[in-house]
């Protein structure tokens, strides 16, 4: 960029100090051989390099600021103004002096003028490029290319000599060159981007740039002594297109500003309209609420319609009503209300998205009142009408369709943004959910014994398998003397995190009371005394308490709700359930509670089989809601009897998995095998 | 999914309980049961002929009226239960603690007198 304005500066000297010479050549008759091309080239290469920097200089400015563009062409113009006329002034105050005859300083001055103008002409140039390029397209771009290709070519046209006024090939060449340049002086898309303000300064910078190229022109072509009609030769093509270029575009430029003037504030408020837009449809950060939105929407709303007054109600749950309202009371507003049901002026704009009649926005023209024009908008949440918005007017039929279509997408987008919002909670809270139904798991699974006590006399197994929402499903054992065992299964109503807390209650009261040796029907006596002060209102727990004494070879136990015991007796080779009665525990929750308790007692044998399970495998159902039922645990079971109690909870294991076919657990399942040696 | 309707008919209420009684939807039996109980009633019917399933739930809600059904003497019946509900209620032990008859007319015939 510097270098192109030093070469610059270094050739307009050089072509200067030429033409200086020349005349001392013609003063004095001697020839000193110059070309007499010289000079004007290097006054052509003198607009090359302007061409060159200003290029440059203009690129770095941001393409969006228009009026200061504006000033900046206005400020070099006002510059060689300036600069023009001092010379002027300066010949005026020498006049009659032998200075003012002086040769050589005349061609010294003009050369600066000279240059001075075509550095204006050059910069205005740029910038009227940059205004014409500001929205390009391919087609545009090529054009301009063709445009600025011929003109830095003309530059050396005025080496042929040739003159506008004499010389045909010149006006056609002149002719075609306007022509382009007329053409590109339609692209004036830089203006619709002006607010009104801007545009008032803009008039006024171009009116101020039209007489500077008015005054360099003359100056240049016009003698002072003639009539302004009898132009000099003009012989410059480069210079009178870059004229007869700014000075088309200055005007286009003026009269489409001035044209444009009245409808810039219909620009400006779409505008608006595009911004408010855009905040009604950033998502509610976190803390705010929706009441942000409906904010933004009323307000939006009544910029754009231009309303006097306006209110949105929003309908909460349990019956509540919230009112926003802008510049009325509510005592106004259900007068306004009033009015608005009574009114029989009112016309029913169908909501084109769906049939529902409840979205439906209605006009109404009101008569008595203060208003006397209304706009209701039902507002929709998920596909329910949550609320209507209403839009009023001091003057009547005030809303055109244009207004009714944005009012429309206003309120649309803020249903969309409250819904976003209100799903954005639901998944927060999945998400808790979800960690609590985690913490739920891990605390069932520590609270189950690794370890299951038992002697030589019998070998147990356990399996258990958690829902994905726990389910609440326990077992125990405990050895209670040297051949006596408490095993306990149970099963907690409900899922989830209260399920689990339940649960642990449960082990706390089992681990607490069997440590007293209690017989079956004292242990859910007590137990079921102790859940009543802790278990929830609809809460209960199921359980089977045994006793079993491996040198009597006894079992004692008692069915508090759950499930019956599957008992396999080897020597009939026969499974089945033992029936008795019980009742849960929690049920009942005083003393009476003792008289639902059935206790048992029952031998065994060698090989003998029990079989204790919760009805998550049970009432384990497959695809067609068919159980797994009773019968099939029970024929299972005496089909392998044979098999050691790992052995045959795998095989009722994956039967289930079999049966139910990958569908996920509905419930925990759980179940321990206990065979008697 | 559940669907509860009410019918008053000549002394007595009638909620049909039709659908599935799980944690979920136990909620509006509860809702039900409690209306039913604010609104005086002494004689309550729970039609369970199209009842396919219920939880611990369901069983849940109907177990925590027990002691008020007592209190204010109240005739609750369930009756048209299928086999496998029946035998929900009858594992747990409900069975001794509320009245189950087999249809609307045995329930009905059971009614206390006044």
């Amino acid at each position: 960029m510097r270098s192109s304005v030093t070469m610059a500066v270094i050739i307009w000297l050089i072509a200067t100090s030429i033409r200086v010479l020349e005349v001392l050549s013609v003063n004095s008759g001697v020839d000193l051989e110059i070309s007499r091309y010289l000079p004007i080239l290097l006054e052509d290469l003198f607009y090359v390099f302007i061409l060159v920097y200003y290029r440059f200089k203009i690129q770095s400015i941001e393409s969006g600021n228009f009026v200061d563009l504006l000033w900046k062409v206005f400020a070099t113009g006002l510059v060689t103004t300036v600069i023009s006329l001092s010379i002027r002034l300066f010949y005026d105050s020498i006049a009659d002096t032998m200075l003012a005859e002086n040769e050589y300083l005349e061609t010294f001055l003009k050369s600066v003028n000279v240059a001075l103008i075509s550095v204006f002409l050059i910069s205005t140039l740029t910038v009227w490029k940059k205004l014409i390029l500001y929205q390009k397209s391919k087609k545009l771009v090529a054009y301009w290319n063709v445009f600025e290709i011929a003109l830095v070519a003309s530059i050396f046209f005025n080496l042929t000599g040739l003159t506008l006024q004499e010389h045909l090939i010149f006006e056609i060449l002149f002719a075609v060159m306007a022509i382009m340049a007329i053409i590109l002086s339609a692209n004036l898309k830089w203006v619709a981007y002006l607010n009104f303000k801007q545009k008032w300064k803009s008039v006024l910078i171009i009116v101020l740039i039209t007489i500077y190229i008015f005054y360099f022109f003359t100056y240049l072509y016009v003698s002072p002594e003639e009539a302004i009609t009898n132009f000099n030769a003009i012989d410059d093509l480069f210079i009178i297109v870059v004229f007869t270029f700014l000075l088309f575009y200055s005007i286009f430029s003026l009269l489409v500003i001035l044209f444009n003037l009245p409808t810039s504030s219909v620009f400006e408020k779409k505008m608006e309209e595009a911004i408010n837009f855009q905040r009604l449809s950033q998502s509610i950060q976190q803390g705010e609420n929706e009441d942000q939105i409906f904010d933004v929407l009323l307000n939006s709303s009544m910029n754009a319609v231009y309303a006097d007054a306006g209110w949105i109600e929003v309908n909460l749950d349990k019956d509540e009503t919230k009112i926003l309202s802008k510049h009325i009371s509510r005592e106004n507003i259900n007068q306004v209300k009033e009015h608005i049901m009574t009114s029989k002026n009112r016309s029913v704009i169908t909501n084109p998205m769906t049939s529902d009649s409840d979205s439906d926005r209605v006009l109404v023209g009101l008569k008595k009142s203060n208003y006397k024009s209304a706009f209701i908008v039902p507002l929709t949440i998920q596909n329910q009408v949550k609320g209507f918005m209403y839009l009023l007017n001091e003057v009547s039929d005030n809303f055109n369709k244009e207004m009714i279509s944005i009012i429309n997408t206003f309120a649309g987008q803020a249903s969309v943004s409250v819904e976003n919002f209100r799903l954005m909670g639901e998944a927060l809270l999945n998400e808790r959910y979800k960690e609590e139904l985690n913490i739920a798991k891990s605390v069932q699974r520590a609270l189950l014994p690794k370890v299951l006590d038992h002697n030589s006399s019998f070998s147990i197994h356990a399996f258990t398998e958690a829902a994905a929402e726990v389910g609440g499903d326990y077992y125990d054992t405990f050895q209670l003397s040297e051949h006596r065992f408490a095993i306990v299964v149970g099963d907690v109503s409900g899922k989830g995190t209260s399920a689990a807390f339940h649960m642990s209650q449960m082990k706390g009261i089992f681990q607490s009371l069997v440590q007293l040796d209690l017989s079956a029907e004292e242990f859910l006596t007590y137990a079921n005394t102790a859940l009543s002060k802790c278990l929830e209102r609809t809460s209960f727990i199921t359980l089977t308490y045994f006793i079993i004494d491996t040198e009597s070879k006894t079992l004692e136990f008692s069915r508090a709700g759950h499930c019956p015991t599957l008992f396999y007796n080897k020597k009939k080779q026969l499974a089945e359930y033992y029936v008795d009665k019980g009742l849960g525990l929690g049920i009942i929750r005083n003393s009476t509670y003792k008289n639902f308790i059935e206790v048992n007692k029952m031998t065994f044998a060698k090989d003998d089989i029990l079989v204790l399970y919760t009805d998550g495998i049970s009432e384990a159902s497959n695809a067609v809601h068919d159980e797994f039922g009773y019968d099939r645990m029970k024929s299972l079971l005496q089909q392998n009897a044979h098999y050691d109690p790992k052995m045959i909870q795998k095989v009722f294991i994956s039967k289930l998995y079999e049966f139910c076919g990958g569908k996920d657990l509905d419930d925990d399942y759980t179940m321990l095998v206990i065979k008697f040696n | 999914m559940i669907e509860i309707k009410k019918e008053t008919e000549n002394n007595y209420l009638n909620i049909l309980v039709n659908g599935e009684a799980d944690a979920s939807s136990s909620i509006h039996l509860d809702k039900a049961i409690k209306e039913a109980m604010e609104e005086g009633h002494q004689r309550i019917l729970i039609d369970c002929t199209n009842l396919n399933y219920i939880s611990s739930a369901g069983l849940g809600v109907f177990m925590s009226y027990i002691e008020e059904i007592s209190e204010k003497s109240i005739d609750f019946i369930l009756f048209g239960l299928s086999e496998k509900v029946l035998k929900v209620f009858g594992i747990l032990g409900l069975d001794q603690l509320l009245t189950i008859k087999e249809n609307k007319e045995a329930a009905i015939a059971s009614f206390r007198e006044v």
